[in-house]
């Protein structure tokens, strides 16, 4: 095991994707010389040179189809979105190309591209680079939408990302880059379509993903101290939903509650809810319950910012009602 | 480097062309024409639906750009793309199968008119937003560098032939995309089809320049007027594009002036185009000028075109008839094709 930031085992995996398959680059605006605007590429322009991890022009519509026409035709691209907001300028690529391609073509071609940056509310960065985007592109077909959390995880997922034949759109946060823990020394891949079960417990489920998980797991710490026993899954896979692990998940806890980043309206959550009234709504005892960020520009004062997502006191006192009536 | 800008060209009525080169270019043109026919009829007589684009009048872009290339180059097309799959070698039973929706389609009959794709033909598409192809050929273009420096191909450089419109010049992704071809010295030939409409909206209503040849000068790469009506000449220009291409030259931008014979769809009522600026255009039918061409040249026989029509006759037939004869695509099979593990 060693120590590793969250930037750095995105870097590894990229660098080690790279080194086994020389049809895996790198596309994306300062990716090269500049290392990446959160340094995930950093040195791999000096390793692979200019074609490997290309710079391109501030073109996202452009330089995203432009992937894609690479991606069809035999290469392995990731698009890095310096900053995952900007590919709203690449949605067209992203969705009548990336996603929607491979079946209106009858199976001609494969999309093995991964479009990958940090997302999510930041610090005071203002409401377009603090977007909660993975809802807009969760309704496009044929792509798959993974969210990382941890070095562990995005190390492992991110290597799945690059080897999957199709379109994966990879979040990162913004506030994880620095996020730090021991990680394997040897190499290992983690499955794109699996949610991970982050605590095991009996009193309820608390659903979630990215950032939101360490808002999760620091209102568990407390929750725990005060005899609470929440089981605690992270999605990891956006699209699809691991409906398996969740309704297993609820069949113990009959309880649901879900932190998510993004907005309410149309939400991960509510899709998840709806899957989950589908398949297992005999086994809630509660309506679920969603903490979700709020239906607004994310505004740049810090207070308004706070009170715009979700925050561990929060979560506390929602676990509690939420046990409470069950009681 | 900056590449110098060519001015017009005027062309000479010579051309290096041998008598087997006209006679398979004469074929494709009519082989272009006679399957947009066939689609009129096949859609007023409700075998095929949504939106049909048809190419009746462009014809002498599509051959000669698209037969001036190798098997192995790629080629990129819009909406009106039925004809540009025939020139790469797409059998038209496929096109047709596909535009009536059937299983044996090429596109699996999920696609549509404006989906036309054949990765085996290196024909990347019907792409139906203005503009969004020129990024996907760009990128195929990319490739073909990447895999002669990075993959070490000991293959020729494949050359990408991307068609768009007019319309689509005053859209982003045209300009992005010459820049990063220049910028990367891409093996790209930008094919502008200028039939002077975009539906309704006549060039120069849209256009500040409207000479789009010229838009090349400021990316520095060569951008070249061509007669559109004149399959000769555009395959002469198009030759010198796909070998500065295939030589690591670099893009160039080629504006086609031809037009349209039919409305924008078959749903266009087609009431803005004045009936004389029609009729001036009719006159210089491409196909005509080529059969003209061939026969004062000696480059063929009236028997022989004659022997090319009717091939190209029993093929579109056959094309029908392999069409109608097509099972539809089976409901079991509607998720098909969304991933490529094809599990979900």
């Amino acid at each position: 095991m060693k120590k590793t930031l969250m930037f750095d085992a995105l870097r590894e995996a990229t660098d080690e994707e790279m080194e086994k398959d020389n049809r895996v680059l790198v596309i994306g605006e300062d990716v090269g010389h500049y290392g990446g605007s959160y340094k995930v590429t950093k040195g791999l322009h000096a390793k692979y040179g200019d074609l490997r991890v290309l710079d391109t022009p501030i073109a996202e519509n452009s330089f995203t189809g432009m992937a894609i026409g690479a991606a069809m035709t035999g290469l392995r691209p990731i698009v890095e979105g310096m900053n995952m907001s900007f590919l709203l300028l690449a949605f067209n690529q992203i969705s009548n190309n990336a996603g929607m391609l491979r079946y209106t073509s009858g199976g001609n071609f494969k999309i093995p591209i991964v479009i990958r940056g940090p997302g999510g509310v930041g610090r005071q960065l203002g409401a377009e680079h603090s977007q909660r985007l993975e809802t807009y592109f969760q309704a496009i077909p044929g792509l798959k939408i993974v969210a990382c959390s941890t070095p562990y995880n995005a190390k492992g997922l991110l290597k799945a990302a690059i080897r999957d034949d199709n379109p994966v759109i990879f979040f990162e946060h913004v506030l994880l880059y620095n996020l730090q823990e021991d990680i394997p020394l040897e190499e290992y891949v983690l499955p794109l379509d699996k949610a991970e079960v982050v605590r095991t417990g009996l009193d309820l489920t608390i659903i979630t993903y990215s950032r939101m998980r360490h808002h999760v797991m620091q209102a568990v710490d407390i929750l725990v101290q005060e005899g609470y026993n929440p089981e605690v899954i992270d999605l990891i896979s956006l699209k699809p939903l691991d409906i398996k692990t969740i309704a297993e998940s609820i069949k113990k806890t009959h309880l649901v509650i879900i932190v998510e980043e993004c907005m309410k309206t149309a939400g991960i959550a509510a899709e998840l809810i709806a899957q989950i009234n589908e398949q297992v709504f005999d086994e809630l005892d509660a309506p679920v319950v969603r903490l979700s960020s709020q239906d607004i520009p994310t505004p740049y004062n810090g207070k308004l910012e706070q009170a715009t997502v979700i925050h561990p006191q929060q979560i506390i006192e929602a676990v509690k009602r939420l046990v409470k009536l069950q009681a | 480097m900056k590449e110098k800008v060519v001015l017009p060209v005027i062309h000479s009525q010579n051309y290096e062309i041998n008598k087997e080169e006209a006679l398979l270019i004469y074929q494709d043109m009519m082989l272009g024409r006679s399957f947009e026919d066939m689609c009129a009829q096949m859609y007023y007589r409700g075998k095929m639906f949504g939106f049909v684009h048809l190419y009746n009048g462009q014809e002498a872009v599509s051959t000669g750009v698209i037969k001036a290339l190798q098997q192995q180059d790629y080629a990129c097309s819009t909406y009106r793309d039925h004809v540009h799959a025939l020139s790469k070698g797409v059998p038209p039973k496929e096109v047709m199968a596909e535009l009536f929706g059937k299983e044996t389609g090429c596109s699996k009959g999920r696609g549509g008119s404006m989906h036309i794709f054949s990765a085996k033909h290196n024909f990347l598409g019907g792409f139906a937003f203005i503009g969004e192809g020129i990024p996907v050929a760009t990128g195929a273009a990319f490739q073909s560098i990447y895999s002669k420096q990075v993959l070490q191909s000991k293959e020729d450089i494949q050359v990408t032939a991307c068609f768009f419109g007019d319309g689509t010049t005053n859209n982003g992704q045209f300009f992005e995309c010459l820049n990063m071809a220049v910028l990367w010295k891409l093996p790209i030939i930008f094919v502008v089809e200028n039939n002077q409409w975009a539906i309704g909206m006549a060039h120069h209503r849209s256009a500040s320049t409207p000479e789009i040849y010229k838009k090349a000068e400021v990316f520095g790469l060569p951008g070249i007027e061509v007669d559109g009506m004149d399959v000769l000449a555009v395959r002469e220009v198009s030759l010198d594009a796909i070998k500065r291409a295939r030589l690591g030259e670099g893009p160039t931008l080629i504006e086609a002036l031809t037009y349209r014979f039919r409305g924008h769809s078959l749903a266009d009522p087609d009431e803005l185009r004045s009936r004389d600026e029609k009729a001036a255009w009719v006159a210089r039918d491409p196909i005509i000028r080529l059969k003209n061409y061939m026969l004062v040249n000696n480059l063929a026989k009236p028997e022989e075109l004659k022997d090319i029509e009717d091939i190209v006759h029993k093929q579109i037939e056959d094309s029908v008839d392999f069409a109608l004869s097509s099972p539809e695509p089976d409901i079991k099979d509607l998720r098909k094709y969304l991933f490529a593990d094809d599990k979900i």
